[in-house]
């Protein structure tokens, strides 16, 4: 149809007047509840959004997000991908002296894990010493939930992009409570630790040998059916992924079998980690691609909240990590956490998580609220999102696709920020987790992203 | 009630946004309430924190994302109390999740839609025309102060569009009709065979409503902006929207309206218009050419119809001293430049100019800066005043203006621009003015003549 053989059905954005004269004269409209973009970001949008690039480098990028295809390859120590000397840790980079408490204990159960020091003062020291290299686990194609602190001897998911050949790698999940991603590195972390390198790992990879890539595209699209959001809630990846597992655990390591698959059962967090490697290697594939605005990392270190967007390679664009909202766990409460952690916010970055929150009924107590609460974050989601991810769907809003690739100039125009689902972790170094609830992202770090495009925009003609 | 008696207050609500018309509908409704002396309620534009300062509020740090509310009363709560009513009723509860709003022209182009019409202040009004385009609908731009590369880039990406129907109307696109639709400030018209492509808004509203009393309607008005005809745009907008009303089969005959375009844009449209199956009548604002009144007529003559008189409504008999000067208080552009043209007057002021426009509503709806002008003209003064009737204007301008006509010290000629369907009844305005000593034309170049001739 064209514009002159009808009475036209009329968008209407800016003065509520002119939407009145046309509802007066009985024609339908669709009013834009439009408001200011975030301070300071007038001009910067312009000539960003003016770009000529814009729209087909965000439309490449979203739609190699999209069109990735995670299989989980193997399980691999990270020895073998780390060079020698050097920890990885979540977030952007940080020094010791920034670190928050969390991350210092990480940092420091590390170093007792490796040997590399006898008790936590002199890991302390040494650390403070720059004893060792410490870098992004996002610089090292990987991701780490929480401080994300990965050294030799743990053992990481190895995740290939079938599609476009990316891979990307995450840490071994430990479990609740007392954990050193959380900050914690008492003696039965520690115990834990080995039992992971000694047993779980080599169990696993010898079980991955036997089954093959396993594809996690269509696991994630059924948990999202099966009421997970695969960032607070993992049961039902978790569960699948143990039914594919199984067999080949029992036939690779028969000695060590019903350990290793009790312990995947005892922790609905299992899949958590090997979710994050499946969407860093579905953002990584969205990398680099000249004009693009569209949002490739979400991560926090503890102190700070950084993002990464396609068309600015490798830059940080940071903020202050906030503190979450959220229930807390016996006797803590918000004194007792500790800024934002974790790179979990990946699940987020590539359309889940807290983005996927309406296919997740059962966590939306836990993270405070009702299930229409769910499904507004979610369909808010969408205002800041380029796409609806083709494969993950969520069966209550019509199996619609999740809200999928964050466009830094949506959020500056409509002052959304990402909806984040997290755990918090104790503020002292040595606690653990302490609850769990919904952060938010500072603006800034969006903000300066979009200023930051605008000035590698050539001039727009004028 | 005495400024010594009043409290002031001033309240600052973070992030909370409503739009200019919308706070200017609420600060009127406060200024109106016995006891109080001043009130704004604003958004914190560096404009309107200087607006206040200036009115001698103290303002705090604010951003231009936060809502300020200041009020001079006897009673401040009171005063407060009534801004809040009056501004929850502007906004909705928050929604059901199924009823959210959309935030961005992106979004809400998901839903099925034709057209997009865009009136956010003008710095911001680029992201959502660029939203329409990208998305391939028509976009009509009624916001003002969009800069002119702005302008160029979207009338260029719409060309690049496969849709050939992408038209982008504006910016400072102040009416349009399409599929007998008004939109912006637009006059209710009769539909019939003439096609209106118009550079100038109330230059438009001029010619059809004129057509309109003489029995002859529109099948489209189609306005490209006042600047789409200038060497940096070079009339993409009005070769495209020609070439539209010619493949319309209810189009017989097309009007461009526009000012003079720049000589080179000037023979692209010619050769356009020279590829055109429709007839095509020109009204260039320009010294020798027709006026909008004689350019209706030409319409009219080459429909083969009759040319009516225009109604006018003479002024009671008044005993002013003789008349030295000739003042405009124009709400349209186009229409304030005809009648310097012919009035000879270089006294004209276009208060819908952008100067003027700038974080406060246009005069069609504002009557407040031209009620402030007449209180302070001479009684040797003529002046000459527009006012434009249709759905979006002063839904009854003569409420205030009148009363201000009646008050001012000069002799008052007004040019009613409106139609008898208008919601505002034609007749009941003309009327009130007339009351208030106004001599009242529907031809604005026979209210300039009429001025000219009291001198």
């Amino acid at each position: 149809m064209t514009l002159l053989s009808a009475p036209p059905r009329v968008v209407t954005v800016g003065a509520g007047l002119l939407d009145d004269a046309l509802r007066a004269q009985a024609v339908p409209t669709v009013p834009v509840a439009w408001r200011p973009p975030l301070p300071g970001t007038a001009e910067a949008l312009a000539r960003v959004l003016a770009d000529p690039r814009r729209h087909a480098a965000n439309e490449l990028a979203v739609s190699r997000l999209t069109s990735a295809r995670p299989h989980l390859v193997g399980v691999r120590r990270a020895s073998e991908v780390l060079a020698e000397g050097t920890f990885l840790h979540a977030g952007p980079p940080i020094t010791w002296e920034r670190a928050s408490g969390p991350m210092r204990g990480a940092l420091i159960g590390a170093m007792l894990l490796e040997g590399l020091a006898g008790d936590e003062h002199e890991a302390g020291r040494a650390l403070a010493a720059g004893g060792v290299t410490l870098r992004p686990c996002h610089e090292h194609a990987t991701v780490g939930p929480m401080a994300g602190v990965v050294s030799p001897s743990m053992w990481l998911f190895e995740v290939r992009d079938e599609e476009h050949g990316g891979t990307a790698y995450c840490s071994l999940n430990e479990g609740l409570g007392k954990v050193l991603r959380y900050g914690a590195y008492g003696p039965e972390v520690l115990e834990r630790l080995r039992w992971m390198d000694e047993v779980l790992g080599p169990a696993l990879a010898a079980a991955l040998e036997r089954t093959g890539p396993l594809d996690l595209r269509s696991l994630i699209a059924q948990a999202l059916q099966m009421g997970d959001e695969l960032h607070n809630r993992n049961r039902a990846a978790t569960s699948l992924l143990l039914r594919e597992l199984a067999p080949a655990v029992v036939e690779a390591a028969p000695g060590a079998a019903a350990q290793v698959l009790r312990f995947i059962n005892g922790n609905d967090h299992f899949f958590l980690n090997a979710g994050m490697a499946a969407a860093k290697v579905s953002t990584d594939a969205a990398r680099d691609v000249p004009g693009s605005s569209l949002v490739v990392a979400m991560a926090r270190n503890g102190t700070d909240f950084g993002v990464q967007v396609s068309g600015l390679g490798g830059r940080w664009f940071t903020g202050p990590a906030g503190v979450p909202d959220g229930l807390y766990l016996g006797a803590y409460g918000p004194g007792d956490a500790n800024p934002d952690i974790g790179d979990s916010t990946i699940t987020e970055t590539s359309g889940l998580g807290g983005f996927a929150m309406a296919a997740s009924p059962a966590i939306v107590r836990f993270v405070g609220g009702e299930v229409s609460d769910a499904v507004r974050a979610t369909r808010s989601m969408y205002e800041i999102t380029l796409a609806e991810h083709p494969a993950y769907q969520i069966p209550g809003l019509g199996f619609r696709g999740t809200p999928a690739g964050i466009d830094v100039a949506l959020v500056a125009r409509t002052g959304l920020l990402p909806v984040v689902n997290t755990g918090i972790a104790g503020r002292v170094a040595g606690t653990g987790q302490v609850g769990a609830g919904l952060v938010k992202p500072p603006a800034e770090a969006f903000t300066s992203a979009l200023l930051a495009l605008a000035g590698s925009v050539s001039d727009p003609f004028e | 009630m005495n400024d010594a008696a009043a409290r002031e207050v001033v309240l600052v609500r973070r992030g909370t946004y409503h739009d200019s018309v919308t706070l200017m509908r609420v600060s009127r409704a406060l200024s109106d309430m016995p006891g109080v002396t001043a009130a704004m309620v604003a958004m914190a534009t560096d404009l309107n924190v200087s607006i206040l300062r200036e009115l001698g509020f103290t303002i705090p740090e604010t951003d231009p994302g936060d809502l300020l509310i200041a009020v001079r009363a006897s009673d401040t709560e009171a005063a407060v109390e009534e801004a809040d009513r009056q501004l929850t009723t502007f906004q909705r509860a928050d929604p059901a999740p199924e009823h959210q709003p959309p935030l961005t022209t992106r979004s809400a182009a998901r839903t099925p839609a034709d057209l997009v019409l865009v009136s956010t202040p003008g710095e911001h009004a680029f992201a959502e025309a660029l939203d329409a385009v990208e998305a391939g609908l028509p976009v009509m731009i009624f916001s003002d102060g969009m800069p002119v590369w702005q302008e160029r880039l979207l009338k260029e990406r719409a060309l690049l569009q496969r849709a050939g129907d992408v038209l982008v109307m504006g910016p400072d696109c102040g009416t349009a009709v399409i599929g007998g639709v008004g939109l912006g400030f637009a006059n209710v018209l009769r539909p019939g065979p003439v096609g209106v492509v118009a550079a100038s808004g109330t230059g438009a509203q001029q010619v059809t409503s004129l057509l309109d009393w003489a029995g002859t309607g529109v099948s489209h008005v189609l306005g490209v902006g006042g600047r789409d005809l200038s060497a940096e745009v070079g009339g993409l907008s009005a070769m495209r929207a020609l070439r539209m009303l010619d493949d319309d089969p209810a189009t017989e005959l097309i009007v461009l309206i526009s000012k003079p375009p720049s000589p080179e844009v000037a023979r692209a449209v010619e050769e356009a218009v020279g590829r055109l199956r429709t007839p095509v009548v020109r009204a260039m604002l320009q010294e020798g050419a027709p006026d909008l009144t004689e350019a209706t007529e030409r319409v009219l003559r080459a429909l083969g119809r009759p040319v009516p008189e225009w109604p006018s409504w003479p002024s009671w008999p008044g005993g002013r001293p003789a008349a030295k000067a000739i003042k405009g208080f124009y709400a349209g552009g186009t229409l304030g430049a005809e009648a310097a043209m012919i009035a000879g007057s270089r006294d004209i002021v276009d208060y819908g100019d952008d100067a003027y426009t700038r974080g406060r509503a246009h005069p069609m709806i504002d009557p407040a800066l031209r009620v402030e002008a007449l209180a302070h003209t001479q009684d040797t003064d003529v002046v000459l005043m527009d006012v434009v009737l249709g759905h979006g204007a002063d839904p009854d301008p003569a409420a205030s203006l009148a009363h201000a006509v009646a008050r001012a010290p000069a002799t008052v000629v007004v040019a009613l621009i409106g139609t008898e369907g208008d919601p505002q009844d034609l007749h009941r305005q003309a009327a009130a003015f007339r009351e208030a000593g106004a001599a009242v034309f529907t031809s604005n170049a026979q209210a300039a003549r009429h001025a000219r001739s009291l001198l």
